[in-house]
């Protein structure tokens, strides 16, 4: 669906179903370069169980227009706009890497508005290497590189992906390689300069979940452990031989994890 | 800090795609011979129905052996995934029927398998998909021929029996100009030798029954998405954009930004066509590709040396082989295919037909058969075989004469591969 979100067209993935306000509602937000189709099996099923899933495209990735927005307030604040444009008064947003970010922000903000926040591959703080910054400041090819070998764990390099012949490594290149240059500059900032996320933990009333990946060198689990402390309600799940692309290494794995989440809470799927 | 570099193409070939099971830690890839796979419960089978688990329903769509050589022909050609098909005209067709209707049109090279020209010249115009033949040298015959209602460009990066060098860079910038994707048959250049995603190609297929394969015992293709063409902006392609009615009203570019092909490909085409793989089949290409790198280094090795030889000989009037300097894509082929040109060639005879028959007959390794890519030698003759529906111009358009013998050229000893040629070449001159 598109809608419109401070004068810019706005995609969400629904699994082409229309919004039902009598529903629950799930947002999932990506990570950064990437976009809504990371999330197709999970928002998939809920879309089909019960839920409106809204799997969002950023500013300036995917179908979404606008250039990227380069702090993590600002993506919040956009979010923000996006679920009224949407008519969402209270929702669960699942987020990954930056995205989870985003999420943990918009859920500080407006602690009334999110019912659980789930946290997939995250990091607070999230600090960005320099090389990487150096890299995508300079729009270099390195910089997908670097993240394709060091966001998918030693065991996803050689694939065996659930998902019957794809190629882990090949889709994930060229989802980044489609992102205009300065998206991926864009992101890392974002992520590398939000230094308020254990202060936005405090706030956060709702449920958290946290999965992370046992080998993510992105967002190693210990990275996690302050802020999952932090949260007055939480929850971690670690994913054995997991790496930071957890949603494609362990689809299933990710979307139990959240069905669970989602049981405990006071939303039930159908 | 040091560039970080994905696995190279010997590493992918022995374990992309596969991981040791996880039942009994088998180390070889497990030959799943089963139609279907129990569901956990009902929940569970209805999530796999609808694309929001991963996981294998029945054996045509999906099968756990066939995904593992799916993935590592992906891995090899560095696209985003693949489908095995039955055989490499099962890919070439599954390729074509994902993207057009009746009403399209397709532009190819004139040089192709006999096979691949029956389908285009003779099949697809029942079906209404018309294809105009362009010779594969002349680029700008390409843009000439493309029509309002083309959808793909298609040609084999090595044509077939000519070796006509496809100039994909070339020829994927006015396709892609236009809006339309460029689809080659890599069946003679295994990735080792060329990566067409690289140089501008949009969709790859494979006949695996050659040199994938390698042993000459399991038919099967393999088409694989470079997940680079965009779709959408294109336009002209609504099996992909609009909403597909018989799979819940899914538009494929929405559900996969990279692979919407490969996702309608598997839920329509192999659903509804059926020309899936067999997993014995899948199991033993599998084991093929294990080998292909060191292989195709020996294929290449020995062609060198035949090349060289048949050039020199007395009674070999021409040898059709990009390496040579005499041959029309010479250069063209030093920039695309630096680590080789192929093991399959063709030559001419002198002495014509007569001459012709006298050599096959007279070989002793080499094995007179319709077939390429072996690690056995091989032997044909084109004109009454693999190409005999074509008439005297076509032939000539492709390059072929009565005369010409086509070789691929196994893993023997290249110096009893030469003693057999050499002793049928003398054969062959005798009246």
């Amino acid at each position: 669906m598109y809608t419109s979100v401070a004068g810019s067209k706005t995609y969400a993935y629904t699994a082409n179903r229309p919004f039902d306000a009598s529903l629950p509602t799930i947002v999932f937000v990506h990570g950064a370069a990437n976009d809504h189709s990371v999330w197709s099996l999970q928002s998939r099923y809920f879309a089909y169980h019960g839920w409106n899933a809204l799997a969002v495209d950023l500013p300036g990735h995917g179908r979404s227009e606008g250039a990227p927005l380069t702090s993590i307030d600002a993506l919040a604040q956009w979010l923000d706009a996006f679920l009224d444009a949407v008519g969402v008064a209270q929702c669960w947003i699942t987020g990954h890497s930056m995205g989870s970010l985003i999420g943990l922000e918009t859920a500080a903000r407006n602690p009334p508005r999110i019912s659980g926040l789930a946290l997939i591959g995250t990091a607070v703080p999230m600090p960005v290497s320099g090389t990487l910054l150096k890299t995508s400041a300079a729009n270099d090819h390195v910089a997908y590189e670097m993240i394709n070998a060091f966001a998918h764990s030693p065991r996803a390099q050689l694939g065996g992906n659930r998902v019957p012949g794809a190629w882990m490594l090949g889709s994930n290149m060229r989802l980044m390689e489609r992102s205009a240059d300065g998206t991926l500059y864009a992101d890392f900032t974002a992520c590398n300069d939000y230094k308020g996320g254990l202060e936005a933990a405090k706030k956060v009333q709702c449920p958290v979940l946290l999965v992370l990946g046992q080998r993510d060198l992105m967002t190693p689990p210990r990275a996690a452990r302050e802020a999952a402390a932090t949260f007055s309600e939480s929850r971690t799940v670690i994913l054995d031989g997991a790496g930071h692309s957890l949603m494609s290494e362990q689809p299933d794995a990710v979307l139990d994890a959240l069905i669970g989440f989602v049981k405990s809470g006071q939303a039930t799927p159908a | 800090m040091a560039t970080p570099k994905s696995y190279r193409l010997d590493t992918l070939g022995l374990h992309a795609g596969q991981q040791p099971d996880s039942e009994f830690g088998a180390r070889a890839q497990p030959i799943y011979y089963t139609t279907s796979y129990v569901f956990p419960d009902t929940d569970h089978a209805a999530s796999l129905f609808n694309m929001e688990r991963a996981g294998h329903v029945y054996s045509r769509i999906s099968n756990p052996t066939n995904s593992a050589l799916e993935e590592r022909i992906a891995a090899l050609e560095g696209g985003v995934g693949a489908i095995a098909t039955a055989s490499g005209q099962a890919a070439l067709h599954l390729a074509i029927t994902t993207l057009m209707n009746a009403g399209s049109h397709i532009v190819a090279s004139g040089s192709l398998y006999g096979g691949s020209h029956n389908l285009l010249s003779y099949t697809l115009p029942r079906f209404g998909i018309e294809t105009t033949f362009v010779n594969p040298r002349d680029v700008d015959a390409f843009r000439a021929a493309i029509r309002p209602e083309t959808r793909l460009v298609f040609g084999e990066t090595l044509g077939n029996p000519g070796l006509d060098v496809l100039d994909i860079p070339r020829i994927a910038a006015l396709a892609h100009d236009a809006g339309l994707p460029v689809l080659v048959d890599s069946t003679f250049t295994p990735p080792h030798l060329m990566r067409p995603f690289e140089l501008g190609a949009d969709l790859i297929f494979h006949s695996a029954t050659k040199f994938l394969g390698g042993h000459g015992v399991a038919i099967g293709g393999l088409v694989v998405d470079g997940g680079s063409f965009d779709w959408d902006k294109s336009g002209k392609f609504p099996t992909l954009t609009e909403p597909y009615e018989g799979f819940h009203g899914m538009v494929f570019t929405e559900e996969s930004t990279t692979a919407a092909f490969l996702l309608r490909a598997r839920r329509e085409g192999l659903r509804d066509f059926g020309a899936c793989m067999s997993p014995m089949n899948a199991f033993q290409i599998m084991q093929g590709v294990e080998t292909l790198g060191p292989r195709m280094q020996r294929h290449i090795e020995n062609t060198r040396k035949v090349v060289q030889f048949l050039d020199a000989s007395d009674a070999v009037s021409h040898v059709v082989y990009p390496e040579l300097p005499s041959h029309p894509d010479h250069d063209l082929a030093a920039k695309l295919l630096p680590n080789g040109c192929g093991a399959v060639f063709t030559f001419e005879l002198k002495g014509g037909r007569a001459a012709g028959r006298r050599f096959i007959e007279s070989l002793k390794i080499f094995s007179h058969l319709a077939n390429v890519g072996d690690a056995k030698s091989l032997v044909i003759h084109p004109a009454t075989t693999t190409h005999y529906r074509m008439d005297a111009e076509a032939l000539r358009n492709a390059g072929i004469s009565e005369g010409t013998v086509r070789l691929s050229i196994g893993l023997e000893a290249a110096d009893d591969l030469i003693e057999d040629l050499s002793r049928a070449l003398h054969a062959s001159q005798k009246a």
